[in-house]
């Protein structure tokens, strides 16, 4: 049964890198490459249990905060054409006073 | 009976993740099928919340120690607080970049400071 | 400096857990992953009250049980929705007033509304939410009460 979840797994999968090359916005395509990544966590966590080596969840674990970043990075430099644009509000706030900070 | 309590979890640790990859399957449908990018946000949130729930407790129930169940909730809880951010983001940057929400009758696109 | 040591031991716990070494150089690694994400800690500036919320986890849970309840009522909503006809959706934006004053009761009430499928957060400003929601009929700003009232109880100091 195992197997058989995994297969379904990749079928949606699949049926999500249909979205991703039909777009039409760049927005959908980000939105399914992140759907992409969790369902890949869940891959790896199925295949792992059903090879017997739970031990492939520390993969997924690396996976699931890989993606994450991803797709806040990606995000964040469409918004500001740019990465280099601090997090912190302080910082941020110093920039925009001394006019460094890209227009949004 | 201990025993038979391990394998009637096992089986029922397989099965909801099976139950699982299907809601994933159906979520996968959503996506492709729902009209504009707003719908289809909610499609993907079906796969992060109810399939990634089934299929997380189902390998919790299959068992594999202590430190395999903290693992498995620790993807959980990643998936369930990084998921909504990474929607909330690009909800909120197809948002600020005029990606108009399609709607029924009179939908226009209110912004969030007025209304009271 | 409490909610610094509590970082501190929450980091040193999930070292451990994850691991599950023993052997004394995986004391110097875990030494320096712990020194290194507290310096990522430190440089965003978040070690405070709010991103060290062990003594309300009591009130978290409880809040966590509730919405996955929300959640299984939702999934099954948006499932639905999803083998219906795409001319049976009614997607439409709402704006709703955030109660909670904290930061934490803040994100929990956006973090959640976003979790819960058929809703997504679009925008936050002045403790509005905007809300696009996948069945917009008869949803109105009071839709949401219950979410707020909730996440104020999670999030916000007592009183």
């Amino acid at each position: 049964m195992l197997v058989a979840a995994a297969l379904a797994i990749f079928v949606s999968m699949s049926l999500m890198l249909v979205r991703a090359f039909a777009g039409p916005t760049t927005y959908d395509r980000l939105l399914s490459v992140n759907s992409f990544g969790s369902k890949t966590v869940l891959l790896i966590g199925v295949m792992g249990f059903a090879n017997g080596r739970p031990d492939f969840l520390d993969i997924a674990i690396v996976y699931a905060l890989i993606n994450f970043v991803t797709t806040i990075g990606i995000l964040k430099f469409f918004r500001y054409r740019t990465l280099e644009v601090s997090l912190s509000t302080r910082r941020r706030a110093v920039a925009d006073a001394s006019g460094e900070r890209p227009d949004a | 009976m201990l025993e038979q309590a391990a394998s009637i979890a096992a089986f029922v640790g397989q099965g909801l993740v099976l139950a699982g990859a299907i809601v994933t399957i159906i979520g996968s449908v959503g996506v492709l099928r729902f009209p504009d990018f707003y719908t289809r946000i909610h499609a993907a949130s079906v796969t992060d919340t109810l399939g990634a729930g089934l299929i997380i407790v189902g390998l919790v129930l299959l068992g594999g120690g202590f430190f395999v169940t903290v693992k498995l909730l620790i993807i959980w809880g990643l998936i369930l607080i990084t998921g909504p951010t990474a929607s909330h983001a690009l909800a909120n940057a197809a948002f600020t970049s005029h990606v108009k929400p399609l709607g029924r009758g009179d939908l226009r696109q209110p912004s969030a400071s007025d209304e009271g | 400096m409490k909610y610094f040591i509590g970082l501190v031991v929450a980091l040193t716990a999930g070292w451990f857990v994850l691991s599950g070494q023993t052997k004394p150089l995986f004391y110097v690694l875990a030494g320096m992953s712990v020194l290194a994400a507290l310096w990522a800690t430190a440089r965003l500036e978040i070690i405070d009250r709010d991103s060290s919320p062990y003594h309300r986890g009591i009130l978290l849970f409880s809040f966590m049980g509730w919405l996955f309840i929300e959640m299984i009522k939702a999934n099954i909503a948006v499932i639905r929705a999803i083998f219906r006809p795409v001319g049976a959706l009614s997607p439409g934006v709402t704006v709703t007033r955030c109660q909670a004053r904290s930061d934490l009761g803040r994100t929990l009430l956006a973090n959640s509304i976003t979790l819960t499928p058929g809703t997504v957060t679009l925008d936050i400003a002045d403790g509005k939410l905007m809300i696009h929601a996948l069945q917009g009929d008869g949803l109105t700003s009071d839709s949401f009460t219950e979410f707020s009232r909730r996440s104020v109880v999670a999030g916000d100091e007592r009183g």
